[in-house]
């Protein structure tokens, strides 16, 4: 087990060089100067061009500019933005909102998704296994920013009982319905994947064998079923851990939440490789992350399960 | 019925949930609500986070020029309602020959940090934004003044491997310190216009403290000298700001805190505004236009405003194919402006008649006579082009919303002239201006003008004029050059707009370029403010500003 980890992480190494240098490639490569749009409609004037060049280096090649980025990154420093912002300060005022959002849009995802997988699980071709079925295939079919909009105007606008948009930094409160939001596509995967899963696991030995015994029934969905049907939820949530995060762009635009989904998308609109690829570092250690939990919690799930 | 009571679980979960949302949620903020009490009073506006720090000379985007424009006061200020400038810190400003004056500042108005506001702070600050090395994004705005060549060099070869050369001089010749309050500017040549040009952000004053640290550390806390005063500024939240009870000019707040909310969608300002959490937003956005919703959303809170914003389209006169002035001509007659304007824009742009705005002074109704629709002289100025082969590529940036109204323009060119046209969108703004400012557009492209500060010379100048700060199309006229240069050098500013009017016909004859629209802005207040008046480029004018 000790092992397992170490190697794990030992790969997160080229993972993590390989994925950041891909990035600041990709957004090296987007088109347009990055200075070409900054004083509307007119040019901006050459001497301020030519100073941001210079202070950012981007008269030099790729390479060098991503060997001068990582070089400070490895002692901490994540750089400045074009507008002279530190780029530590913008991840460190966003990203607790992100987070925060993730986490509630994950609880509501897993408690509502799973809360409703077992129940249909338990009871299919019922009213309320199609209730589930049909409202969990609108929910996917929905795009995110239309429930985000409609959940707004009729609670926040024409309701008046939450207000349309959260303050900062935003309590769990108001995050809420935009975690919900956020979640709801997810929601929608967990409840599925949890049916099919209690579904296929109800028919077999193991829990005829603990019905046959005598125990209640109780103890046979809660202890055995369920355990052994989370292998596959768990696997999406770990995953959906890392989506959430990076995939908040619309929720946050919504809801005027300070997020990191906003930064990148903003970073990446004005060409800021620094920004971005520093932003994604710790997406991409998040991702990474979530995973290796993610595997070991199958250990605990399922004690069949053994790493070497 | 089991089967009900556990649906009803998951729906009740989900309702719980978000009405505990809004318990939470409603109960901070709205301080002041129903108070009425004006002189206490706070109120919340929109905003953008600015790019860069509140520095006036190097703000050039509308996040950070609001703020900087309720931040600062210049020697004039330009009325709400369009028409010529008036003093505000100046004194008066006088000249003989338009090339050199005398301005005289008043002696007692003060800076948010309590230092007087003298001379030298003004002569200073322009010094600092013209020093090439110091990449202020306004600093070409004093290429006027005598001794800038000295002062603002370039990379000779642009982008490239050669550097810009250092500075002759670190200040300007032109730019004297008399007394205190007094000043001299000379410029390189007569410019009649100069004074008006001296109220836009770029001609800001700059206090001492600017100079004893580090332009990003004074853009971060900005000393402003205008009506109210910075606060404090959480990046990408809000920047607040409060009455400054030593300005001594006319145009005082009458309320206390104002904070500026940044939002990254319009949209979810515009709900805050219908939900009364927010006290005004600027422009309501395009999806409330549609079958006038903002109105009936809003009822009396809303506010209509003309702003001095034309949409044209460029024409790359660079590209062989346009320089036929009768085909630019049949082009432009051939669109229906009013139909796109009341189907596309639903009546919230007015088809252009004029070569510049009304809200400019010097400014002629009616001057442009090419922006008729009239499809049969259209294609008789067609015929006199000797036709037009190809296809003719209308380009707009897809990161706005551009895509209609283009594809309007096209269909109605198409339609009225018979040859081939289409509308392409390029990806993004950068991407477009670039192509623009490299002059390689293969098409007749979008642009938009505001003008920088109010007079119909804003509006010849930087487009028409050969080597224009803006004639991205690099159209030239001598005649044109000429008569813009007799206005510029004229002893008065009504002389001026006699030469600049003369130089218009000469362009309604060329068609440089096709004027469009004018602009209008749909603003919103909440229903605890009262009196909102916005100003000459539509922000709020916080001096109006009452609580109910």
């Amino acid at each position: 087990m000790g092992r397992y980890v170490l190697r794990r992480l030992l790969q997160l190494i080229p993972v993590f060089f390989g994925t950041t240098f891909l990035i600041y490639y990709l957004v090296w490569a987007v088109p347009g100067d990055p200075f070409a749009g900054k004083c509307g409609e007119r040019p901006c004037p050459q001497s301020y061009v030519d100073f941001m060049t210079e202070k950012f280096n981007l008269d030099k090649p790729i390479i060098v500019q991503y060997g001068t980025y990582m070089k400070n990154l490895l002692q901490g420093d994540f750089g400045q933005t074009f507008g002279g912002r530190q780029i530590s300060d913008l991840i460190s005022d966003a990203y607790p909102n992100t987070i925060k959002l993730a986490i509630v849009a994950l609880i509501i995802e897993a408690v509502i998704g799973l809360a409703a997988g077992v129940l249909t699980g338990l009871r299919r071709n019922g009213f309320l296994d199609n209730l589930v079925l049909v409202s969990t295939l609108f929910m996917i079919a929905l795009p995110i920013f239309v429930l985000g909009f409609l959940l707004q105007k009729w609670l926040g606008v024409d309701l008046g009982i939450v207000k349309p948009t959260v303050s900062n930094p935003p309590s769990f409160g108001e995050l809420i319905m935009p975690g919900f939001v956020l979640g709801s596509a997810s929601m929608a995967y967990i409840a599925r994947l949890a049916r099919t899963s209690i579904a296929e696991n109800r028919r077999s030995d193991y829990v005829r064998t603990a019905i046959a015994k005598g125990l209640p029934m109780k103890r046979v969905v809660g202890v055995h079923l369920l355990r052994n049907s989370l292998i596959p939820v768990v696997t999406y949530l770990g995953t959906d851990l890392g989506a959430l995060m990076g995939g908040a762009i619309v929720t946050e635009g919504i809801f005027n939440i300070n997020g990191i989904g906003r930064q990148v998308y903003r970073a990446i609109v004005t060409k800021e490789g620094a920004t971005v690829v520093s932003i994604v570092v710790i997406l991409v250690l998040v991702y990474l992350l979530s995973n290796l939990l993610v595997d070991l919690l199958y250990a605990a799930l399922d004690p069949r399960i053994r790493y070497e | 019925m089991r089967v009900s009571k556990r649906a009803s679980v998951v729906a009740l979960t989900t309702a719980v949930a978000l009405v505990a949302a809004g318990c939470s949620g409603s109960d901070d903020s709205d301080t002041g609500k129903g108070s009425g009490d004006t002189a206490n009073g706070a109120i919340t506006i929109d905003g953008t986070q600015p790019e860069v720090g509140l520095i006036p000379a190097n703000t050039t985007e509308t996040g950070g020029g609001k703020i900087v424009d309720f931040l600062w006061t210049g020697l004039v200020s330009y009325p709400n309602d369009g028409g010529a400038p008036k003093n505000a810190v100046a004194q008066d400003i006088k000249t003989t020959d338009s090339k050199v004056y005398t301005i005289k500042i008043k002696p007692d108005t003060k800076f948010h940090d309590g230092t007087v506001v003298k001379a030298k702070n003004f002569v200073d600050a322009w010094n600092w934004a013209a020093y090439s090395p110091n990449g202020a994004q306004n600093g070409s705005f004093f290429s006027d003044i005598a001794g800038f060549a000295d002062v603002h060099t370039e990379d000779p070869d642009g982008d490239g491997p050669k550097k810009a050369p250092e500075p002759k001089a670190k200040t300007m010749s032109g730019l004297k310190v008399i007394d205190d309050t007094t000043f001299e500017v000379t410029l390189n040549a007569p410019f009649s216009i100069f004074p008006t040009k001296l109220g836009y952000s770029a001609f800001m004053p700059l206090p001492d403290a600017f100079f004893s640290q580090t332009p990003e550390e004074f853009g971060k806390k900005p000393i402003g000298n205008g009506p109210v005063k910075f606060v404090s500024w959480q990046d990408n939240v809000e920047v607040k700001l409060t009455r400054f009870d030593d300005y001594n000019l006319d145009d005082k707040v009458k309320i206390k805190d104002v904070t500026v909310k940044m939002y990254q969608e319009d949209t979810a300002a515009y709900n805050d505004l219908v939900s009364g959490t927010l006290d005004f937003q600027q422009q309501v956005p395009v999806s409330s236009l549609a079958g006038d919703k903002w109105k009936a959303d809003l009822g009396d809170r809303a506010i209509e405003a003309q702003i001095p914003v034309m949409q044209i389209l460029g024409i790359p006169i660079y590209d062989k194919r346009f320089q036929n002035a009768n085909l630019r001509k049949a082009i432009s007659l051939s669109i229906n402006r009013q139909e796109i304007a009341d189907k596309i824009f639903f009546n919230t742009r007015k088809a252009a008649t004029s070569w510049s705005s009304p809200l400019a002074p010097g400014h002629t109704d009616n001057d442009c006579t090419v922006c008729k629709f009239d499809p049969a002289a259209a294609k008789a100025a067609l015929q006199a082009a000797g036709g037009f082969t190809g296809e003719l590529v209308l380009y707009y940036n897809a990161d706005a919303s551009h895509k209609e109204w283009m594809e309007a323009t096209a269909q109605s060119i198409k339609t009225n002239l018979g040859i081939n046209v289409r509308a392409e969108g390029v990806p993004t703004f950068a991407v477009f201006r670039q192509t623009i400012n490299d002059h390689k557009m293969k098409g007749i492209y979008r642009a938009g003008w505001q003008q920088d500060y109010p007079d119909v010379e804003n509006w010849i100048g930087p487009l028409y004029v050969t080597g224009g700060s803006s004639n991205d199309g690099l159209f030239s006229n001598a005649q044109v050059d000429k008569l813009y240069k007799e206005g510029t050098a004229a002893p008065s500013v009504d002389a001026a707009h006699a030469k600049f009017a003369e130089a218009t016909k000469i362009i309604d004859q060329e068609v440089p370029a096709i004027p469009m629209f004018e602009v209008t802005q749909q603003s919103g207040v909440s229903d605890r403010v009262t009196g909102v008046k916005t100003t000459n480029v539509g922000e709020i004018d916080l001096s109006s500003v009452q609580l109910k």
